[in-house]
């Protein structure tokens, strides 16, 4: 298996805060990688230094084979992104929106417009193809937005909780899309507090306090910690965290 | 250049869909230039007077009609005695007082000498200044018509006088709207492109799409020329409707000079404006933050730049400060150019300076963008 994502000893810090602690994993091509941990554990942090949005305090990286410092722009050719707060442009079409995202990576018109068409018949949303994003409903500008930031086949995709506050429904279809995506040989790092989607997962990392405190596929780590549920297992693994909120 | 395409299609599609922000850019304008230019007048009008008049002759009637047939009086009361008018001044009701004393026509015919009093409210320094010259004006004026009707004159003169006559270049009438019109137009194109240019990044910012910008492989340039491109376009087109539009139609404004100079100057000048815009976005977090900023800057150019009060009668480190305030050369080059037809080798000096501003000022913005944290 190709390794997509390789890190040792990264490591983020604001001043005296330490946001991330010699965090060292790794990722391979076509995989769905959970992230999990307690709000403030730090993976938002660790997220962004992956996706070159933020310079690491020290420790090396690479993405889809290209360094986390010197490579930046080469990194970001090869990955999408889905930030916690929605991103697309509310006061463009799905189209709009679909055709922007695509130009800027660079397809040509003609790939833009065979995506858009397909884009909008697998989500089911022909009738709002020319709709303001805005007006949609929360879930279906969730779906729109993970399909845009894949719509340049990326190696990897990075979502940051995306169905946060979605219908159970929604987050199901939600699912679908991201096991398409990986049956494509995207990979896929996300990060969630459902712990319904970490089984989902193929191998998950438990961060707490900066640091990661245990790896491995859900089955092995409910296991090892004896448990029923991931949810135990979060519990027992978040219950010694230091730092909350 | 290919993402430039996409970024400026997405911009334009943003702007002319924004039903608050397209008022602003084109109605408010036109508004402004309608109304200010009415309002900024620098003649004073209407100064009240009363006259305390214990002479009760024609002489002194005479004068007191000279006075309020000039038009920049008027009589606000003809009071009995000073103590009386004096109330007046304190209850705002006049903004100057003339006493004629006792004997004014006797003396005056006799003893060939009068003198007159007069008392000033100074609330109002340029009103009293101004009021204060013209008053005298008019007496001094009153006096030569009264010399003529009862001395004869000798053949030549005794006392030698000099009259003055005076030629307005430029603007031959004196008209205030040529001087200002022009002025508050370069002011009016200065704030829509820093305010506009700011606000507009910063609003990426607060809704979270500059995040989805920055993992993309735009270049910073592209952004940033994405940016700077749509708001230089509605910036000249502004100032076409307020100079073609307003200036010429309304106001009967021709431009003297050459066209494509002012032009030439106009889009230099964008650059340096819109780079302080895009300055004030790498700093401000918020919309609200952007304003605050730009609103200080805003405020110190406006009342620095020349506009309402002419430069050379600021103290000298003043004078210095108005040297860093670009608006400052723009209102100049504009009476220059507009007003005065000055050619390219007038203006040069103004071309330089104000291509250093746009470099500094986005160098300055480039440097401090950044595309990770």
């Amino acid at each position: 298996m190709d390794t997509v994502i390789h890190t040792v000893n990264l490591t983020k810090r604001f001043g005296d805060f330490i946001a991330a602690n010699e965090i060292t994993f790794d990722v391979y091509q076509g995989e769905i990688f959970g992230f999990l941990g307690a709000n403030g554990a730090g993976k938002t942090t660790a997220m962004r230094m992956l996706c070159g949005l933020s310079t690491p305090s020290s420790g090396t990286a690479t993405i889809a084979g290209f360094d986390i410092y010197k490579e930046t722009e080469k990194i970001k050719k090869n990955i999408g992104y889905m930030s916690q707060k929605f991103s697309l442009y509310e006061d463009l079409t799905v189209l709009e929106n679909i055709r922007f995202i695509g130009g800027i990576y660079g397809l040509s018109d003609k790939q833009i417009k065979e995506k858009s068409g397909q884009l909008v018949e697998t989500l089911g949303m022909k009738g709002e193809a020319k709709k303001m994003v805005g007006a949609l409903p929360l879930g279906w500008k969730q779906k729109l937005a993970f399909s845009v930031a894949i719509l340049h086949e990326p190696k990897i995709v990075f979502l940051d909780e995306p169905t946060g506050g979605v219908d159970p429904v929604t987050r199901r279809q939600f699912w679908d899309l991201i096991y398409e995506a990986a049956g494509n040989g995207i990979t896929v790092f996300v990060t969630t507090h459902y712990m319904d989607e970490a089984e989902y997962c193929n191998r998950i990392s438990m961060m707490v306090d900066g640091e990661i405190k245990a790896l491995d596929t859900p089955a092995k780590l409910k296991q090892q910690y004896s448990a029923i549920s991931m949810d135990e297992v979060f519990y027992e693994l978040a219950r010694g965290a230091k730092r909350s909120e | 250049m290919r993402t430039l395409k996409f970024l400026l299609h997405k911009e334009f599609k943003q702007i002319f869909r924004n039903k608050a922000l397209l008022p602003m850019l084109f109605v408010v304008p036109i508004m402004q230039l309608l109304i200010l230019p009415l309002a900024a007048d620098y003649e004073v009008k209407n100064i009240n007077i009363t006259v305390v008049d214990y002479d009760h002759s024609t002489y002194s009637q005479k004068l007191i009609s000279k006075i309020i047939a000039s038009g920049y009086f008027k009589l606000a009361n003809y009071a009995t005695g000073f103590n009386v008018a004096f109330d007046d001044i304190e209850n705002d009701r006049a903004d100057f007082i003339l006493e004629i004393p006792q004997g004014f026509e006797r003396n005056l015919i006799r003893e060939d000498e009068q003198q007159l009093y007069i008392a000033v409210n100074a609330i109002n320094g340029v009103k009293a200044n101004l009021g204060g010259t013209y008053l005298n004006r008019i007496i001094a004026d009153y006096n030569a018509d009264v010399r003529v009707e009862w001395i004869q004159m000798p053949r030549f003169n005794l006392f030698p006088t000099i009259e003055t006559v005076s030629t307005n270049w430029f603007n031959p009438t004196m008209n205030y709207r040529f001087y200002m019109v022009p002025g508050i137009l370069a002011l009016l194109v200065t704030m829509i492109g820093a305010y506009m240019c700011a606000l507009n990044i910063v609003k990426e910012k607060e809704v979270g799409t500059i995040e989805q910008i920055n993992v993309t492989p735009i270049k910073k340039y592209q952004f940033i020329l994405g940016k700077l491109i749509p708001f230089w376009l509605i910036g000249v087109v502004v100032f076409s409707i307020g100079l073609f539009g307003i200036g010429w139609l309304v106001y009967g404004i021709v431009p003297i000079g050459n066209l494509f100079l002012l032009y030439a100057y106009l889009s230099v000048y964008l650059i340096a404006v819109l780079g302080l815009g895009l300055l004030i976005s790498t700093y401000a977090e918020t919309q609200q933050q952007a304003m605050s900023i730009a609103f200080f800057f805003m405020m110190i150019f406006i009342l620095m730049s020349g506009l309402f009060t002419p430069i050379d009668s600021m103290p000298k480190w003043a004078c210095v400060m108005t040297r860093f305030s670009p608006i400052t050369y723009f209102i100049e080059v504009m009476r220059m150019i507009v007003l005065k037809g000055s050619e390219f080798s007038d203006v040069k000096i103004h071309f330089l300076i104000m291509i250093g501003f746009a470099i500094s000022l986005n160098g300055w913005a480039i440097y401090n963008y950044k595309k990770t944290s």
